[in-house]
């Protein structure tokens, strides 16, 4: 190859990973909440609401933590909501992830109405020392911000929080049996409750990631899907952290390969180029969802189930 | 506070809660106007009581609560029987492109029997179109809600596909839409001089037999149970797949038949983008109408005024357009909210524990 | 009826002593003023009917639910039991009948959940394996919960328990799924631990259990003290008295039944397993004919969920003959096929599987019973005929509900239960299935279906009973036949088995020879 070409592999590559790190941050922080028992489909909602929050302390001069800081915190809030309902009041999760999705396209659209066209700097690029400066995967790995970086190392922290430690091992047996759980004498409710805060936390973050870096600005409803596709993630993951990450990383591929395919002038409309996610997500799903058993013997059993502390 | 579960779901509530619902949306939307710096009764007057101030402004109102309460009615089949058809939107674009090309490709045709054939194609393009996740769902068990979801984007990009491409017109100056539809395609007004047209009609009809089905039918019973107590279902022998082939196929139509008649209607063409989000709204009007058709045609004409007064409100008071979804988003979350006094009491004393087994 | 808290002022301070316990649920007062007082190194049975308020009961104990009025001392001083885990703090450890494994997680995990473990997991398995060695309850740590048998399974719960070094353990109905064989070695641990000082609180309502294993009961009926007494010196009669407050007559089987010809035949049934979770059918055989009662015992988790979905039609088999319904070969039938055949079925899982807990019991009516008196025409459903045939299985099963119209969920468990399987018996079934009859009923519900079901046989019905309680197999079955790892044995007369034998059975032991190198 010659180094033009490795230039453009270098750089397809470093794209990659950027259209990966808000699927990254979004399908982990769902998968610790499916872990604790709870589904949570309101991810879009939770994206797009701390996308436009990072977005607004970014545009008024907060300081790139601050703004960070407020995705996460965003998330949350949101996601609070969600437990109010699905879990305070017991709702159907199904409907309160649903409604958390309609409700956060509507209300970041509303909220970002002024933010709409103003463009910021995005997040400066923190080069590995040494690591970057190897040739090719250098530029494409180590040369991203800080947002990369935390989600690459939250897949690893995550699986040892899940499975090393006492604490995930709670989270983990809330999710398996919930009765159980309540018997033996946990607090389910609030192990689910901080299940449910951090996955929306995780969930503002990618939308941060988006508003901050990837585009870097705010366009009304700019998940464009990444929380369902997250979503999908989860199960292709059969719950565990790394594949994940591994799932993401091929979503991140197939996304900028689309876009690159615009580019070389394939003789495929953009449109239907663009339907690759979407119908790569299903496929995926597909594959997965095929073997009834997979399913069964992977997903938390007590996943989107009530929980009534009565019995 | 605690909650005590009632020994049998209390149908009073099952009333009471949506109300509930919207009074307490009214309150919140009374607050945010507030917080924006309006008098918050005069801004609550302009967004759902001024838009109906005349013949015209009444009309615009049943003529956005058509397509939501179809898609709603189709959808709630769906509900009652566990299956989430989150698609509604896709199927209502592929039921526009479909009535649209059908009517494209009539376009040197003219007769009565025009519009009955593009309708009909628009009805086949959403089930077909719903056909898709059901089977994926019946034959890989691929959860319905994420594939119906994604197919939703596709849809859309199929649309614009088409619009920027193959069927675009020839003489819109390299607009991305198509011709404009014959006079044969296009449904007839229902009030002259409005764009209230006949399809309107359809509400009435297909509200009547889908409760007919729902709560006097085998079928529909079937579908509750199913939609209740799977294991139930299976020890009566009846066929999960057959209901979730049935409701995906009359959600899809209908949202089909909501979209053909979008384009045949106040449209009159294709265009990028044939729907401000029905198939998605369409959802919480299932829901506030408790699943139930006529219940859901009251939803329907909520909703249908908060796109009405989302207008008004950008119009007269310069706020954003999102304020609609922000109302519809609201509304869902307190009716959620709302139903929990349909299966729990709320006690204030620390006394009682909620209900358990001995 | 001997001893109050006060006669005991002079004896050692009891180790647990419950003062005038009250539970309030809505609609029901589930304990009622209880006093019950248990002494170090007793063991002490807690006996009552389902529905008497002994779960409740113990749980409150456990610290799982709070008591609304009364007094807990613990060693002699007053205490509050806030929670399981300051339960365990105080020495009590708590044994459950269902919910309280992860089946997904390993047997060590499982174990440092329940123990409040903070120590590296190593060490925990080698004081698991200390436990087990020292008491004969044999584990292996790394193995997932879901691949071990049941009785494993309760090992896992009492290892986990001991584990906490408890002075009160507490037992929820343990023997409910052991054989006969795994009954005795549990009883020989129990014993053990009280020897060491150790006071158990054993809750069954099996009245010839807890005679060969207490020295005192405390009887329980609807949420109160129905008496204190030393079961060693009373007669099962007289404890079933306490508990039920009436005498029952036991159920009586006619002699010699007069068998016609076959309804049901296995042929081979085999069938693989779906999930990790199950087990698979192995060549079961067996034969049904009109006027008999053929029973099949198991140890729970053999494969009885298996045969009895492959029975009812919810799961299809690949060779039709392999079932064959009256002469006809029905393994490739639906559920609504095989009841047009004349097959009832009455499932294990009477709220949630055999009616829709939601709704009213004139709509459960048309769950199994569409067919009959023409409840369905043209797809359209005639309501007053399945409020019609509702009513008259109300009446004719003496179903105690507000009427046809009574949700599903507001019958106790022993009326919903008469209610189903009235609704199968009233569409005059040729064959009739029926999954733990009696499990979780009260005893005069339980005394009524196992009537029904002896009068139905009379009549001609061939009735094929899957139940894990030996005690009903053996009163009302002709023949029985033991299910275990998804095989069957052969079937044998009842007057020709005794306990011990089918106790071998359900323990895996299928011939003879084999009997020798397992006892």
């Amino acid at each position: 190859m010659s180094d033009a070409e490795l230039l453009t592999l270098s750089a397809i590559l470093a794209a990659m990973v950027r259209a990966a790190t808000p699927l990254v941050f979004a399908a982990l922080g769902e998968l610790v909440t499916e872990r604790a028992g709870v589904l949570n489909l309101g991810i879009e909602g939770m994206m797009l609401i701390g996308a436009v929050a990072a977005f607004a302390v970014a545009h008024a001069d907060g300081g790139i933590l601050l703004s960070i800081a407020a995705g996460a915190a965003a998330g949350m809030a949101i996601a609070a909501l969600f437990a109010v309902l699905a879990l305070g009041l017991r709702a159907n999760q199904v409907a309160c992830g649903l409604a958390l999705s309609l409700f956060g396209v509507g209300l970041s659209a509303f909220l970002g109405k002024g933010l709409i066209g103003t463009p910021i700097e995005a997040l400066p690029a923190l080069p590995l020392p040494g690591l970057s400066r190897i040739p090719v995967i250098g530029k494409a790995l180590f040369d991203h911000d800080i947002l990369v970086y935390l989600s690459v190392l939250a897949a690893p922290a995550i699986h040892l929080f899940l499975f090393r430690s006492r604490a995930g091992l709670i989270l983990r047996a809330v999710g398996e049996n919930h009765d159980a759980a309540h018997a033996i004498g946990y607090a389910v409710l609030r192990v689910r409750l901080l299940a449910v805060l951090f996955g929306g936390a995780m969930a503002g973050l990618g939308g941060a990631y988006l508003s901050l870096t990837y585009t870097p600005m705010w366009v009304e409803n700019m998940a464009a899907g990444r929380g369902w596709i997250a979503l999908a993630l989860v199960v292709f993951a059969t719950w565990r952290p790394a594949r994940a990450l591994l799932g993401a990383y091929l979503f991140g591929g197939v996304t900028i390969l689309q876009l690159h395919a615009q580019n070389w002038g394939v003789g495929v409309p953009s449109q239907i180029l663009a339907m690759l996610p979407y119908v790569a997500t299903i496929v995926v799903l597909v594959a997965i969802s095929r073997d009834e058993s997979k399913i069964k013997l992977n997903a938390p059993a007590c996943l989107g189930k009530v929980f009534h502390s009565g019995r | 506070m605690r909650l005590e579960a009632r020994l049998e779901p209390s149908r009073a509530m099952m009333v009471a809660a949506p109300l509930l619902a919207v009074a307490a949306t009214l309150a919140a939307g009374g607050l945010l106007f507030a917080a924006l710096g309006f008098d918050p009764l005069a801004a609550l007057f302009t967004f759902f009581v001024s838009p109906l101030g005349d013949l015209t402004g009444v009309s615009e109102w049943l003529l956005k609560a058509t397509p939501l309460a179809l898609i709603a009615i189709g959808l709630a089949l769906g509900f009652r029987g566990n299956v989430w058809n989150i698609g509604a939107e896709g199927q209502l674009t592929m039921g526009a492109v479909a009535a649209g090309g059908t009517a494209l490709a009539l376009y040197e045709a003219s007769g009565f029997w025009v519009l009955p054939l593009v309708l009909t194609a628009g009805v086949l393009g959403g089930a077909a179109y719903a056909a898709l996740p059901a089977v994926l769902r019946t034959r890989f068990h691929a959860n319905e809600i994420l594939t119906s979801l994604m197919l939703n984007y596709v849809a859309i990009l199929v649309l614009a596909w088409l619009v920027h491409g193959p069927w675009r017109s020839p003489e819109g100056y390299n607009f991305p839409e198509t011709r404009m539809f014959t006079d044969a395609a296009l449904l007839p007004a229902l009030i002259e001089g409005t764009r209230l047209h006949v399809g309107a009609l359809f509400v009435p009809v297909v509200a009547l037999v889908v409760w007919a089905v729902l709560s006097r039918s085998f079928l529909g019973f079937q579908i509750k149970v199913i939609g209740l107590t799977p294991a139930a279902g299976s020890y009566a022998g009846f066929s999960p797949n057959r209901v979730i082939w049935f409701s995906l196929l009359v959600g899809g139509g209908l949202a089909g038949l909501a979209g053909a008649m979008e384009v045949c209607g106040p449209i009159g063409q294709l265009v990028p983008s044939v729907s401000p989000g029905y198939g998605y709204t369409a959802i919480i009007a299932a829901f506030l109408g408790r699943s139930h058709p006529l219940g859901i045609v009251l939803a329907a004409l909520l909703l249908a005024l908060t796109y009405l007064g989302g207008d008004a409100a950008q119009i007269a008071l310069a706020v954003p357009l999102a304020v609609i979804q922000v109302f519809q988003g609201m509304i869902l979350f307190f009716l959620l909210a709302a139903d929990v006094l349909i299966r729990y009491r709320v006690r204030f004393s620390a006394r009682v524990q909620t209900g358990g087994t001995r | 009826m001997t001893s109050t808290p006060a006669d005991l002022s002079a004896s050692p301070t009891p180790r647990l002593a419950l003062r005038g316990i009250v539970k309030q649920y809505p609609g029901c007062r589930a304990n009622d003023g209880i006093d019950l007082v248990v002494m170090p190194g007793e063991c002490h049975a807690l006996l009552g009917e389902n529905g008497a308020g002994k779960s409740t009961l113990v749980k409150i104990v456990a610290g799982v639910l709070q008591a609304d009025e009364g007094e807990i001392l613990w060693e002699g001083a007053p205490v509050r039991i806030g929670s399981p885990a300051a339960a365990r703090t105080l020495g009590i450890g708590m044994v459950f009948q269902h919910f309280s494994l992860f089946d997904s997680m390993t047997v060590a995990e499982n174990v440092a959940l329940g123990v409040d473990w903070r120590g590296a997991m190593a060490d925990l398995s080698r004081r698991v394996a200390e436990v087990s060695a020292r008491y004969g309850l044999a584990l292996d740590p790394a193995r997932r919960v879901c691949d071990l048998s049941v009785g494993e399974r309760q090992r896992v719960e009492i290892v986990r328990s001991l584990l906490q070094d408890p002075k009160l353990l507490i037992m929820d109905e343990p023997t409910s799924v052991l054989t006969p064989q795994e009954i005795e070695s549990l009883f020989a641990v129990l014993r053990r631990l009280t020897a060491e000082g150790r006071s158990i609180l054993y809750i069954s309502h099996k009245l010839a259990e807890i005679r060969t294993l207490c020295e005192r009961a405390t009887v329980l009926r609807g949420g109160r003290v129905s008496g204190t007494c030393d079961p060693r010196e009373e007669t099962a009669a007289s404890l079933a008295r306490m508990m039920i407050g009436t005498d029952l007559a036991p159920p009586v089987r006619a002699a010699a039944p007069r068998v016609g010809e076959p309804r049901l035949v296995l042929d081979r049934l085999s069938l693989t397993s779906e999930t990790p979770f199950s087990t698979a059918l192995d060549a079961v055989s067996l034969t049904v004919s009109a006027g008999e009662i053929v029973g099949i015992a198991g140890v729970a988790g053999n494969g009885q969920a298996e045969l009895l979905s492959a029975l009812s039609g919810e799961a299809l088999v690949a060779v039709p003959e392999a079932i064959r319904i009256d002469g006809v070969a029905a393994g490739h039938l639906g559920p609504r096929r095989r009841r047009a055949l004349g097959m009832g079925f009455v499932p294990e899982e009477r709220l949630g599987r055999g009616a829709v807990p939601e709704m009213s019991l004139a709509d459960n009516v048309l769950l199994s019973a569409h067919r009959a008196a023409g409840m369905v025409r043209g797809g359209m459903i005639r309501f007053s005929r399945a409020k019609g045939f509702a009513e008259r299985v109300i009446d004719a099963f003496h179903v105690a509900a507000a009427g046809p119209r009574a949700v599903a969920r507001s019958l106790s468990g022993g009326n919903l239960q008469k209610f189903i399987v009235g609704r199968e018996i009233m569409q005059n079934p040729r064959l009739l299935v029926v999954a733990q009859p009696t499990w979780g009923v009260d005893a005069g519900s339980a005394a009524a279906i196992h009537r029904d079901l002896i009068a139905l046989a009379d009549a001609g019905t061939a009735v094929l009973v899957v139940s894990q309680d030996l005690d009903e197999l053996f009163a009302i079955c002709d023949r029985i036949a033991v299910i275990c790892q998804g095989r069957l044995s052969p079937s044998r007369p009842v007057r020709a088995a005794t306990v011990e034998e089918i106790g071998l059975l359900m323990g895996g032991v299928f011939h003879l020879e084999e009997t020798s190198h397992a006892s």
